[in-house]
Order: structure tokens, then sequence, then C-alpha cells
């Protein structure tokens, strides 16, 4: 209830935002606030799905959002997901920008065959006449104790269809900014959000997409730029590339590999598609031994995408395979096993391991 | 056969058609018939890949289509409302270049034509129908517009026929669920199809009024439309139409219907042709002459012509439209994949 509490203060707040006004805000604070400031600058956005409207959510990310918007903005729907985004279809094509939610990442399978079919779609079958300005917000991702079917990391499964775009933020500053930046564009954007950091306080600029307190060199990619991935920890031997939740357990696993003498950099991908080819790049051009850490089921995973794009540009000069560290092939298990599934600290500390240990031959 | 909760009864703009309008109903449904069959001939002769014939649904697809208010209505057709679109004014060659390979959705402009790209996923734009509807709620314009949603009774399985129905009632949304039982999805009958033997009764578990019309007679579908249009446009939420029709070709150019039913058993079902069964209303009312109706023949085919004409001129669309088309702002990633396809296919 406290929670609920801070999240209408912070609505309330969203007027006196001041330059360089770096707050300190959890992911649901950082998220509410977006979805509140594009109703107010975009009077064709609408938001719905299950639960809110006068819930606010089951995560409260739409939370006081009705009250403040009205119920035609922002509004409850039956409880049927392709019908959520079958819907979203149809007030696309009149001009609207819908922000649908699904409740949990698992629900978003009844829903497939609208937005494979159709949400994916329509901007091509149509010519570019329909576009689909739709940011599908998917609370994503393992790590609550939820039960079956609340836990799934969807991201490989949408970025392999065409026409879809796939963000997911780990940190409320980025979280703030990219649901911004998703909701104004005009292609459909699956912006999944890691539940497991909802409630995880940040430093959230609202003036400022920019990191202020990077600390990389100057030319690195900080941040401001909202469509590419960001070093946020820089290092020389190695890099872990990471999204959503995975992005501060790496930031831990550094910070223990440093004691070590290991030097671990740690770039969020961020975007899941389009993929910023060139910050990897960069990156393991850099530290030329890369390990990706991802909690979706290791076959045919996004890390794969990952390190092929990691060999296509830095073979000459990687010292090992790109390894991945990443969820198991089975079925998410229950939250007595979920620890053992989701890439925990020693399974990618093994991991940088087996990497610097590589030899050729 | 009306089932509860009725239609909200309206008076306006219910008059009974002129003569003019019967002629030009006629006419419509004369074009589609011989545009319909020329088709399937186009196919035979190799212009076209394919086709979905809807042959016998011409006073259904007329029918309603022209009761749509162009200016601001809108319409989601699925991938056998050839009838529909012509009746509704939509570029034929357009809408043909879907089945000449051109480009999935066709060639016609959707915003334009106020009919959507057309849909090759059975009841896959029936929730877009109630998302559009929703639309012109929350726009809040007096005489909102209305969307119709063209389904059939195979569609009707769908899990999201049933989502549709069920928002749309609960949202109070103007649309009209418009169903054109045609008795067979491609090998399957309406009795091994749907429970209860009607789609228009299922309407009354969601509290939506209901139609279930005689689908071969135009002016019964006309009025039945234009009086749902009427219901949607005043507030009163969403209507079914159930179009009792039968589908007298195949499903598509691929289909062999004497595979699943006899010539004999087409002839009994099928019942009267309702471009013929129109013919003679018109004749035994004095509304319309034997010259008329040659001359609408003749209009028929000068319009095939062109059509196939039209259809004949279009090559194929520039390679490079798989990808600009994808995205409003395409990705490095596919910009590149644009490029390589490019160097490639030219330096071969």
């Amino acid at each position: 209830m406290s929670e609920t509490t801070t999240t209408v203060r912070s609505i309330g707040d969203s007027t006196d935002t001041g330059a360089s006004d770096v707050q300190q805000m959890s992911m649901q604070q950082a998220l509410n606030r977006a979805l509140d400031e594009v109703l107010a600058e975009n009077p064709k956005t609408v938001i719905f799905g299950e639960d809110c409207g006068r819930l606010g959510g089951v995560f409260r990310i739409t939370d006081g959002l009705q009250a403040k918007h009205g119920e035609e903005r922002v509004f409850d729907t039956p409880l049927a997901e392709s019908g959520i985004l079958g819907m979203s279809v149809g007030l696309a094509m009149a001009g609207f920008h819908p922000i649908p939610e699904v409740q949990f990442d698992g629900f978003a399978y009844p829903a497939i065959n609208q937005i494979v079919c159709q949400i994916a779609r329509m901007n091509y079958r149509s010519r570019g006449t329909l576009p689909m300005p739709i940011t599908l917000r998917v609370p994503s991702f393992g790590g609550i104790r939820a039960p079956e079917h609340h836990g799934e990391s969807l991201e490989a499964l949408f970025a392999h269809v065409p026409g879809l775009k796939v963000v997911s933020p780990s940190n409320p500053h980025d979280a703030y900014h990219l649901l911004k930046y998703a909701a104004t564009r005009p292609d459909p954007v699956i912006f999944m959000e890691p539940k497991s950091r909802y409630w995880q306080k940040g430093p959230v600029d609202v003036a400022h997409a920019a990191h202020g307190q990077a600390t990389h060199d100057a030319g690195v990619d900080d941040g401001g730029s909202l469509t590419g991935a960001r070093v946020v920890r820089d290092g020389r031997h190695l890099t872990l590339v990471a999204w959503g939740a995975m992005v501060s357990r790496c930031l831990q696993v550094a910070e223990l590999a440093a004691e070590d003498g290991i030097d671990v950099e740690v770039l969020d991908l961020r975007w899941l598609k389009p993929i910023d080819a060139e910050a990897l790049a960069r990156s393991v051009g850099k530290t030329r031994r890369a390990v990706v850490v991802h909690e979706a089921p290791l076959t045919s995973g996004l890390g794969a995408e990952v390190a092929q794009l990691i060999t296509q540009s830095c073979f000459e000069t990687l010292k090992a395979p790109v390894e991945r560290i990443t969820g198991f092939d089975v079925p998410y298990p229950s939250g007595d096993l979920e620890d053992e599934y989701i890439p925990n600290i020693d399974r990618i500390l093994f991991g940088i391991q087996r990497v610097l240990e590589y030899r050729r031959g | 056969m009306t089932t509860e909760p009725a239609l909200a009864a309206v008076d306006d703009d219910a008059a009974p058609l002129t003569h003019h309008q019967l002629r030009e109903l006629y006419t419509l449904m004369a074009a589609v018939r011989h545009l319909d069959t020329s088709a399937v001939a186009w196919q035979r002769q190799g212009i076209i890949p394919g086709y979905a014939p809807e042959l016998g649904q011409e006073a259904a697809q007329v029918g309603s289509g022209y009761a749509v208010d162009r200016t601001r209505d809108f319409v989601f057709p699925t991938y056998r409302e050839m009838g529909v679109a012509r009746a509704m004014g939509v570029d034929m060659v357009g809408y043909m270049s879907t089945h000449k390979a051109t480009w999935h959705g066709g060639m016609y402009n959707p915003l334009e034509s106020r009919f959507a790209p057309i849909q090759a996923v059975v009841a896959g734009s029936v929730l877009h129908a109630v998302g559009w509807a929703h639309g012109q709620t929350l726009s809040g314009a007096p005489d909102m517009g209305v969307a119709m949603t063209y389904f059939g009774d195979g569609a009707s399985s769908q899990g999201d026929v049933h989502e549709a129905m069920n928002f749309a009632a609960v949202m109070n949304a103007p649309v009209i669920f418009f169903i054109q039982n045609n008795g067979w999805a491609i090998s399957v009958p309406t009795d091994r199809q749907v429970a209860g033997g009607s789609v228009a009764a299922r309407a009354a578990g969601y509290g939506i009024p209901s139609l279930q019309i005689d689908g071969n007679d135009v002016v019964a579908v006309y009025e039945a439309t234009r009086s749902a249009f009427a219901h949607c446009r005043a507030g009163n939420g969403p209507v079914v139409i159930e179009a009792m029709t039968y589908r007298r070709g195949p499903h598509s150019t691929a289909d062999d219907p004497g595979r699943y039913r006899t010539l004999e058993e087409e002839r009994l079902d099928a019942g009267g042709d309702p471009l013929e069964r129109f013919k003679q209303r018109l004749l035994a009312e004095g509304v319309a002459d034997e010259a008329f109706f040659a001359a609408a023949q003749r209009a028929a085919e000068e319009e095939e012509e062109a059509i196939r004409a039209g259809i004949a001129d279009l090559g194929p669309r520039p390679g490079s439209e798989m990808f600009s088309l994808v995205f409003q702002e395409p990705t490095p990633a596919l910009q590149s994949q644009a490029t390589a396809w490019r160097e490639e296919s030219e330096h071969v």
C-alpha cells in the first residue's frame, strides 16, 4: 500500500520537472511517470489491459492514471489477450497510439496470432498506409517466485518476427526514457519490463536521456542515444552482454571479478531488436572476450544472435569463442528451483573463467 | 428471424429503395458476378495464380456493401469480399492485385477506400473492427462511423470471434458483425462447424441484437444492414447479422468440391440463384426490362475487360519494397540486408 501512495505522489510531481532534475525513483515509478507524461503530451494515446484502470495494474505501473486522465484514456478490458491486441490494431488504424499491457509474459501466448500475423504485418500489408504505433508493455522474465507462465523470457520469439521491435530497460532511468521514446514511435515495440527490478530505486534524470554519471571514455555511447546499447561499466578484459534484470547481476559479477584483478565491461544491450551491432563491435573489439547472459533458454536464444554478431565483427581479434550463460532448455521452473535456472553469479563467473582460460589449438 | 434483444427502432433513412437504387444494385451484382466468374477463368488461363470465388454470395455482399457510408464507416474484409469491395467503389485492379500475387493486402489504399487490407487469417480482422469502432466512441463525434466486419461460418469457430463479440458488447462499440453463412468452410459443412446451427443465435448470449436473414435476397440484405448501421450510429452498440447464403463455387481455384459434395447436393442446397432471382423480381415489379439487363451485362463485360487489362499491366513490385515497407523507421539490419540484396541481385 505504501508503494501505491508513493506512486500517486510521483504523478502529482510530474509538472514541476526542472532541468537536470535527478530524482531517486523505482522502475515502477519511472514507468508510471513516463506513461503519465505520454498521456498528457499525446491526446491519441490510450492505455488498456487487464486491471490497468481502476486497480492501476497488478504491478501498479498504471496506478493513478485513470483517475487523472479519465476512463476513456486508461481502461480495463475483458480478460482476453487476443482481444486486447486485436483491438489495438483497430485503434491504431483509427489513428490512436495504443499502449496495451499483457499482464504477464506468459499471457502473450494467447495473443501471438494478433501480434505476429496482424500487428507486425499491418504496415507491410497496407504498404505503409496503416502504421501500427503500438507499444506493448509486457512485465517479463523471472525472479519473483511467481506461478507458472509468470516468468517467461520471450525476446527471441518476438525478435524473430519481421515487423516488431523489442526493447528492455534494466534501470529506472532507462525505463523512463525508453518507454517515452517507444511510445512515440510509428512502429510496434514490445516493451519488456524486468518485473524483478520494478521496486529497485535509482537516479532518474527526466530532463536528459544521457546517464550523467557515465564513467567511460568520451566517445563511447553513454545512453544519450535512445536507440542503442549502453556501456554500464567500463572494463578491459572481457565484455558481459546482458539486458533486463541480468544487467544488475552482471554488475555484481564484475565487482567480484575485479577482486581477482579481472576488469569486466558490462554492456546493457537495451534494444533486442534492432541489436546495436556497432556497440558490440566496439566493446568486444576492445576486450576481445565476451560472455552473453540471458534468462531465456539456451537453444535459439538471443545469445546466439549476439554471439554471431560479435564473431562477424571481431573474429580476427577474439581470444575465445563467445560464451553463453543462460537459462536451460526446460520450462521455466517453480520458485523453489528458480535460482538454479536463472544465471547466477557463480555460473557467470565460471563462464568468465572458461573464456579467460581458453587457449587455441 | 430476430432473436432478443432487438434492434433499436430506427426510422430515419428507412425509405424504400427507389427504382434507381434497385437497378443500381442489380448492375453491381451483375458486375460482380461477371468479374467473379471471369477471375476463375483468368486463373485457368494463367493470368492469376489463384482466386477465392464468391459465386452465389453476390446478394449478401452487394446488399451489405451498398449500405456503407464511405465518408465515415470502415469495412474489415476477409479474402472473399470482392462483391463488397466493388459495391463500395474500391479500385478493382488494386483489389484483384492480391490474386495476381502482386501484394498480399492488395494495391488499393485502405484508408481512402474505407476497406481494410485483404485478410487471409479467418477471423483475424474481427477484433480490428471492434478496436476501430471503439476508437469512434473515444473520438466522441456525433453520428459516428461504424465498423463492419465480414466473416463466415468457418471463422465463427475461432476464439477471436467470441472475444470480439464480448469486447464489443462490453464496450458498446458501434460494430456490425456480418456473417456470410455460405454452408461450407472448404470441405466442412455448417452442421459440422456451427453448434446449434446459427451464429446469430449466439449473439443473445452477449446481449447483442441479431438478425438472421435471407442472404440471397439483396433487398433484404440491404435493409437489414441499413437498420444495423442506424442502430450502431445512434450509440446502441453492436449488431450481428447472419446472412444465409451458399458458396456455389469451390473454396478457391485450388479446391475440388467433387471430393466432398455432389452436383445434385449443390443443386438442392444452393436454392435459387440470387442474381436471377433479383432479375425476375425487377421484371415482375416493372423496375427494369430486358434491355436494361442486357445493358448491365455489357457494362459488366466492359468493366471486366478494363480490370483484366489493368491486371495484365501490373508488373512485379520493386524488390526494394520487401524491405522498405516493413517499418516506418527501418532498422539498420534491415537496411543492410536491402543493400546486400540490391548489390547481389544486380551483379547476378
